[in-house]
């Protein structure tokens, strides 16, 4: 089977020079539930930003499936990405931010509804049906008509997550998704996250520091470290005989907490 | 002369200066979003003409302004302008180009998480400016607006001298006729005032929309 998404040797600098991925390889293959974990700053959350088109990359090429996301083919080679290619591959990945990044102006049905009315070019009646199934899915029906100010941080994660799932992604992307919760939030958020896992044939990428949750979701976790991959495998293998000596160090402090 | 007496010339004077007033601040609003928007705009050529424009009128005398587009404008142009054009057009592009940065900085303002979500979604620029920036951001504009209305109305006093006969002209003319200098300057300050006071209050419903528009208060 193909990967759905293929980092080939990717290279991202920051203005300030501060090379967050070099040389960077990296597969994901479809149906994957991949766990990125890491100390902060070793450019998880960059892999992420960059399959979003939040970031660019600086040399190589990302693939979503056989077409490159940064790059164009013209004329047999490949040139930067136009703004209208980027517009079509974001089409097939989704993502959940930290800090929710709901529209505050927007109740929350009108949340969900927006971008598949608008982007997707689904009917009202059609965009409306999707959120409500989805609002149920995440437990969230009663507050369809809430504006998200109105939320706690739980529920507002929920919401974004039926936002994501709205878009119907091929691949969904969750950037430490439970980071900015109280503690009591955490779980439910984690449980609907796991749901969607098993209820969907997914492909997710997830950066959290939930090993307990790592280890329910995950086929695959790959331990990050200065901007590559230090050790991968199944969560089991990784969390009980880790054979790298950093992974070790980070799993002590990640259970100490 | 009675205070009486004073009022018919001075209240015609006081509706030439509201229409003049409300004239410039649409068309002040209609430039202010235009040329705020328009220096953050991705073709360099908007960005660089919004940024002229704001630059030059926030850089020169409204007064200066006013005389050129009424007196020097038509020769360039061999039209003629009445008072009231050039009136309304030198306030309006002056008060655009204030209200042009604070469309700029309100819009600016609003969180870079909203820009991420909305790529995330898929939305186009222009989706994203009026579907999730906008609402946001006018709610951030309206005391700065509310100031540059204020602004504007006690500013077309000086259209008075471009022959244009407003509150200020008219007042001007019957203290030369009467010499009642107190109780016509008295009257002036006063409708000056009366008027301000209702542009505040038009603002502060306005302000009152879009807070309910960001989201920001909600009924639960």
């Amino acid at each position: 089977m193909k990967p759905i998404v293929t980092f080939e040797k990717v290279t991202k600098r920051f203005d300030d020079d501060t090379v967050v991925l070099d040389d960077f390889d990296f597969e994901i293959q479809p149906g994957e539930r991949v766990v990125l974990m890491g100390p902060s700053g070793s450019g998880k959350s960059t892999v992420l930003r960059i399959l979003m088109t939040l970031e660019d990359i600086q040399e190589g090429v990302v693939y979503i499936e056989d077409e490159p996301l940064w790059h164009e083919k013209r004329n047999g080679s490949l040139a930067p990405a136009s703004e209208k290619h980027l517009h079509k591959m974001r089409g097939n990945v989704g993502m959940v931010f930290q800090h929710f990044n709901l529209f505050p102006n927007m109740t929350v049905l009108r949340n969900i509804i927006e971008a598949p009315i608008h982007v997707l070019g689904l009917s009202r009646a059609e965009a409306v049906k999707r959120a409500e199934e989805l609002l149920d899915q995440v437990g969230m029906s009663a507050k369809r008509d809430a504006y998200p100010n109105s939320l706690s941080g739980g529920q507002k994660q929920r919401i974004a997550i039926a936002r994501a799932m709205a878009m119907r992604p091929k691949l969904l992307m969750f950037d430490e998704p439970t980071s900015a919760l109280d503690p009591e939030m955490v779980g439910d958020v984690l449980e609907v996250i796991k749901d969607l896992a098993s209820e969907h044939d997914l492909t997710m990428l997830i950066v959290t520091h939930e090993m307990g949750f790592a280890r329910d979701v995950a086929n695959r976790v790959c331990f990050f470290c200065d901007g590559r991959i230090l050790e991968q495998g199944e969560p089991e293998k990784i969390f009980t005989a880790p054979t790298e000596q950093r992974t070790q160090q980070f799993l002590r402090m990640v259970l100490k907490e | 002369m009675q205070w009486i007496d004073l009022l018919p010339p001075l209240l015609r004077g006081a509706e030439v200066t509201a229409w003049i007033t409300i004239a410039s601040t649409i068309g002040g609003a209609i430039l202010s979003f235009a040329a705020g928007i328009g220096s953050g705009a991705r073709f360099a050529g908007w960005r660089w003409l919004a940024r002229t424009y704001v630059q030059v009128f926030r850089g020169t005398s409204l007064l200066v302004q006013l005389f050129w587009i009424y007196f020097a404008l038509p020769v360039l142009l061999g039209i003629s302008l009445s008072p009231t054009v050039a009136g309304v057009l030198g306030l309006s592009l002056n008060i655009g180009a204030y209200g042009a940065e604070v469309v700029r900085g309100s819009l600016a303002s609003v969180e870079s998480g909203q820009l991420e979500a909305a790529t995330a979604l898929n939305f186009k620029p222009v989706q994203t400016l009026w579907r999730v920036v906008m609402p946001q951001a006018l709610v951030e504009m309206m005391p700065p607006f509310g100031n540059l209305v204020i602004q504007n109305l006690k500013d077309s006093a000086l259209v008075s001298l471009i022959s244009l006969s407003d509150l200020a002209f008219q007042a001007d003319t019957l203290r030369n006729q009467t010499l009642d200098t107190v109780p016509i300057l008295t009257l002036t300050l006063l409708m000056y005032f009366a008027m301000a006071l209702v542009l505040m209050l038009v603002m502060r419903a306005i302000e009152r929309y879009t807070v309910r528009l960001s989201g920001r208060e909600v009924s639960r």
